[in-house]
């Protein structure tokens, strides 16, 4: 496998929030480009929430789970909710017997299902704010 | 058996190499989904290390018999700068590179077996085991 430099993950704007689907193994510069694309494209959009769907990752290392907590934290500073779509049920046993934590990050069976959990959550948010 | 595969591990990319090749020998001999998942996340574990601590080496797999129980056999083998302290080494949370260091403990969890011989100086030998339901 030779490295390409058009790889890229596209990320889409849904109302209020951004939806990013990773198809492509990550690796580490791809990993920080990707970062820096989200971090961007959060102050552009003003988005208030973020998916990230991992339905084509099967394997979930200590490498990946660092940069989706990484994701999530930087989402957060920014007042982004992020929320992950997709994650196989193998992984998820595979994450608790590694011993290896998502950082609090929220995860949703469906895409409708996280959009509907971060409109709540926004709702919630705006609602408190008075 | 006979079934035996070598994996160079040069780069980020022959991670992503080493685990496909574990991933479709372990399906190949009957492991279910959740078994080949355990496997392949020890060795994306295991290639990774070799990329990140030795800079290069190889993983090798194969099937083993033992008794009446087949199993897979994963070995990685690079001569990198080894390790003096096998079990800080292991533990969670340690690393000389700033990752999270769960690496070797969690590859070590999520297999039946798993020798770790090194020394500074002396590259790296770690060999896993996982052998298949009846
Ligand atoms: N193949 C290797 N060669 C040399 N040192 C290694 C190797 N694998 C692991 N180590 C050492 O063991 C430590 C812990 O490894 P690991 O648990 O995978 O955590 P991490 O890779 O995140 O540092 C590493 O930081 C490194 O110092
Ligand atoms: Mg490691």
């Amino acid at each position: 496998m030779k490295e390409i430099d058009y790889e890229q993950i596209p990320i889409l704007k849904i109302g209020d929030f951004l939806v990013t689907s990773i198809q492509i193994p990550l690796h580490d510069k791809l990993a920080v480009k990707f970062q820096q694309d989200l971090l961007q494209k959060i102050e552009k959009t003003k988005a208030k929430g973020l998916i990230v769907d991992i339905t084509a990752i099967d394997v979930v290392d200590s490498f990946i789970t660092r940069i989706l907590v990484e994701i999530a934290k930087m989402a957060g500073l920014m007042g982004v909710k992020t929320v992950l779509v997709g994650l196989r049920p193998e992984i998820a046993i595979t994450l608790v017997e590694f011993g290896m934590e998502l950082g609090g990050i929220k995860t949703a069976l469906d895409l409708e299902s996280a959009l509907s959990l971060l409109r709540r959550c926004v709702d919630e948010a705006d609602g408190s704010d008075g | 058996m006979g079934d035996e595969k070598v994996v160079q591990v040069k780069s980020e990319y022959d991670i992503v190499v080493a685990r496909s090749v574990v991933r479709a020998i372990a399906k190949d001999m009957g492991f279910g989904l959740v078994d080949q998942t355990r496997i392949a996340t020890a060795v994306s574990e295991l290639a990774r290390n070799i990329v990140m601590h030795a800079g290069e080496g190889v993983i090798l797999v194969r099937e083993i018999l033992k008794g009446e129980t087949w199993g897979i056999e994963i070995l990685a083998i690079d001569n990198g700068p080894g390790i003096s302290d096998i079990k800080l080494a292991l533990s969670d949370g340690y690393s000389t590179k700033g990752s999270l260091g769960v690496g070797l403990g969690g590859a070590k969890r999520l297999m039946d077996e798993f020798e770790m011989e090194s020394a500074p100086g002396q590259g790296t030998t770690i060999r896993v085991r996982k052998w298949l339901p009846k």
